[in-house]
């Protein structure tokens, strides 16, 4: 069986030698370190126009701070290396003034706890004036019309007089509504939604889904959701990347991760998830902890918590390997594994 | 907003009186006026006829009251060494002290702002280590230390300015410079803090993603949020405006309301020492509503009325 899926399929491990057309974002060999510590131990990996790609992973993957690195939003002390092209041009050691016109322009990006994301002395349609002003030119009549006009658009309940609210005078969930609607001020190419729902009401989580999914189809802009949850992301995006310990351990069409995880971590966080229907069997944890950034094991940084670790395991790095069209894993089990699965029935996600 | 600011008028006035009433006991509590003022040769008829004078015969809370009516008719009492309202005596001394201390607050908010908020931009560079260390020196030597050390310096070694007194503007130089370097050191450090504070917060960032020039970034959103911590401490160093400079005008002879103050506590002249007390307190009390006001400016999360949409 072959497997069809919507976005073009460019394995996020290798670089193609010409540049695909659909190619908006391209990250190579990033790494974030702190103090000496690295947190980011090289991402390779592309986002196509248009695409919804979510980012799973725990706190400490490093999911978030592969995108703030690309923004330059991480403080000075980081040590950020690697490449981030957006098209052609380098983000990374760009002038500031240079990125600030990609920041909050063509790529935008909204936090997790919108109440404190939000300036809090400063009212909303100020705040999101300071976009339209400084990458739409607009002044004036014009910045308000507008505020008003992406207020509604993203669902803001009584925008012509929210205007001149504070943030602390909307809830959360509205201030989640402003913070997209000052994303989509700089007309994005990309929106960059670090765990967006989080601190929201689980009702409150999926209207602010559907919004992102909605405002993705109509503008056609790029999606990055950043995630804890499999769930979340599953739902809005049409690739998943699950991150872990700063790297990337797999990358997969969404629907085929819940049905046929390859790496085993991956299986592990699904095998952590209650089913959404039948019975609740009993969930099985993924034992041990995530490695400290400080004392990451010299192999696989999975090794240690994993059910199928081998002794290769805790002497290389697996390097993220295309094992599908559009899948990628890396695992050292999983290569060995490759050969076998070709006859196997059962599992026949085949190459 | 209307209710928040008469609750703080309220407590302004119950914390004058409060502090009227401290320093009522304390006083009466530490020494007998009739001997200082009398001298110790006094006969004790002389005591006696003193003590019946002033209402000092009286049972202290019968005193009390009749000090307590008598502010509230505004009526402050006469100095008992020198004679004559003692409020007049007070006031007279006033504008000595704001020529100190006006000029010592410009030079706190001129160099102890602008050092914080840069020292806090270039943390933990060269020149934020620098400021740090020169604002923990500049305050914690005390201001008579300070003081003396720039006589010694300036007045005795150099022989450029007046060792004291007052006459010429070259003597407001040294005690100004006293009371400025600890005020802009305290001032420096904590603008500093509330910088960072403010700096690590996720709107920073925010706007940091929306692509605004790092100086406006500061400018519009650092600088509003950092202030309304700032205000609370430069409120606090208006309010002392009249009896922050008790030591230095010691130090120096300088004939303001501190050397008053500290001339009639050894006198104990006691409604002159009351009478300072209470415009201290007026003072003090009257600054800190003054913040509270410039709050509600400042944060909007403290006027809490839904102001939306009002025009």
């Amino acid at each position: 069986m072959t497997v069809q899926h919507p976005i073009p399929a460019a394995p996020a491990s290798k670089i193609p030698a010409t540049l695909s057309p659909g190619r908006l974002l391209t990250i190579e060999n990033l790494t974030v370190g702190f103090n000496g510590v690295r947190v980011l131990r090289g991402i390779d990996l592309t986002l196509a126009r248009g695409e919804a790609l979510g980012v799973v992973g725990e706190s400490g993957s490093g999911k978030s701070v592969t995108w703030l690195a690309a923004l330059g939003l991480l403080p000075k002390t980081a040590e950020v290396s690697g490449s981030v092209r957006l098209d052609e041009d380098e983000l990374l050691g760009l002038h500031a003034s240079r990125l600030n016109r990609v920041r909050g322009g063509r790529v935008a990006m909204i936090f997790q706890d919108p109440s404190s994301a939000l300036n809090p002395v400063i009212r909303i349609g100020r705040q999101i004036g300071e976009v339209l002003a400084r990458h739409q030119g607009m002044s004036g009549a014009s910045v308000r019309a507008e505020a008003k006009r992406l207020f509604d658009l993203v669902g803001l309940p009584d925008s012509a007089r929210r205007i001149d609210a504070y943030p602390h005078e909307l809830s959360g969930g509205q201030n989640q509504r402003v913070m997209i609607a000052m994303a989509l001020a700089g007309k994005p190419d990309v929106l960059i939604a670090d765990e967006p729902t989080t601190a929201l009401d689980a009702t409150i989580q999926a209207q602010i889904l559907d919004l992102l999914t909605t405002i993705r189809k109509e503008t056609g802009m790029a999606l990055v959701l950043i995630s804890h949850d499999l769930g979340v992301v599953s739902e809005t995006c049409e690739r998943i990347m699950v991150m872990y310990a700063g790297g990337i351990v797999e990358t997969a069409p969404s629907n085929l991760i819940f049905e046929t995880p390859r790496h085993p971590y991956t299986q592990g966080l699904l095998a952590a998830v209650p089913p959404f229907e039948g019975a609740v069997e009993r969930l099985v944890p993924i034992e041990g902890q995530v490695p400290h950034p400080a004392n990451m094991p010299t192999g696989c940084a999975f090794a240690p918590r994993c059910s199928r670790h081998m002794s290769e395991c805790e002497k290389i790095v697996p390097p993220l390997k295309s094992i599908a069209a559009g899948r990628a894993s890396a695992c050292l089990a999983e290569e060995g594994a490759q050969a076998e699965r070709h006859s196997s029935p059962i599992k026949s996600m085949s190459a | 907003m209307f209710r928040y600011f008469i609750i703080r008028i309220l407590r302004a006035l119950l914390t004058v009186a409060l502090v009227v009433t401290f320093a009522f006991i304390v006083l009466r509590l530490s020494g007998d006026p009739a001997y200082s003022i009398m001298g110790d040769n006094a006969s004790p008829e002389a005591l006696a006829a003193f003590r019946k004078e002033w209402g000092l015969d009286q049972p202290l809370w019968n005193q009390y009251l009749h000090y307590f009516a008598a502010i509230v008719h505004g009526e402050l009492g006469q100095s008992m060494r020198g004679g004559g309202p003692a409020l007049d005596l007070v006031l007279s001394r006033i504008p000595a002290t704001l020529m100190l201390t006006l000029p010592a607050l410009l030079m706190k908010l001129a160099i102890g702002i602008p050092a914080g908020i840069y020292a806090a931009l270039h943390r933990d560079s060269l020149i934020d280590r620098a400021v740090m260390v020169t604002a923990v020196a500049g305050y914690s030597v005390p201001s008579f230390v300070l003081g003396l050390a720039l006589v010694q310096l300036l007045a005795i070694w150099l022989a450029w300015l007046p060792t004291g007194g007052a006459g010429s503007p070259l003597h407001l130089i040294l005690p100004i410079v006293t009371l400025g370097v600890g005020g802009a050191a305290v001032l420096a450090r904590f603008v500093r803090s509330a910088m960072l504070e403010v700096l690590g917060q996720p709107y920073i960032r925010t706007a940091n993603a929306k692509g605004i020039p790092w100086t406006a970034v500061v400018r519009d959103h650092a600088l509003p949020n950092a202030a309304i911590p700032t205000v609370t401490i430069v409120g606090f160093m208006v309010g002392n405006l009249i009896a922050g400079s008790v030591v230095v005008e010691s130090v120096f002879s300088w004939p303001g309301v501190g050397n008053l103050l500290v001339v009639s506590v050894a006198a104990r002249d006691l409604s002159v020492v009351q009478c300072i007390l209470l415009l201290v307190a007026a003072a003090m009390v009257l600054s800190n509503l003054v913040v509270d006001f410039l709050y509600g400016f400042l944060d909007p999360r403290l006027s809490n009325d839904n102001t939306a949409g009002r025009h």
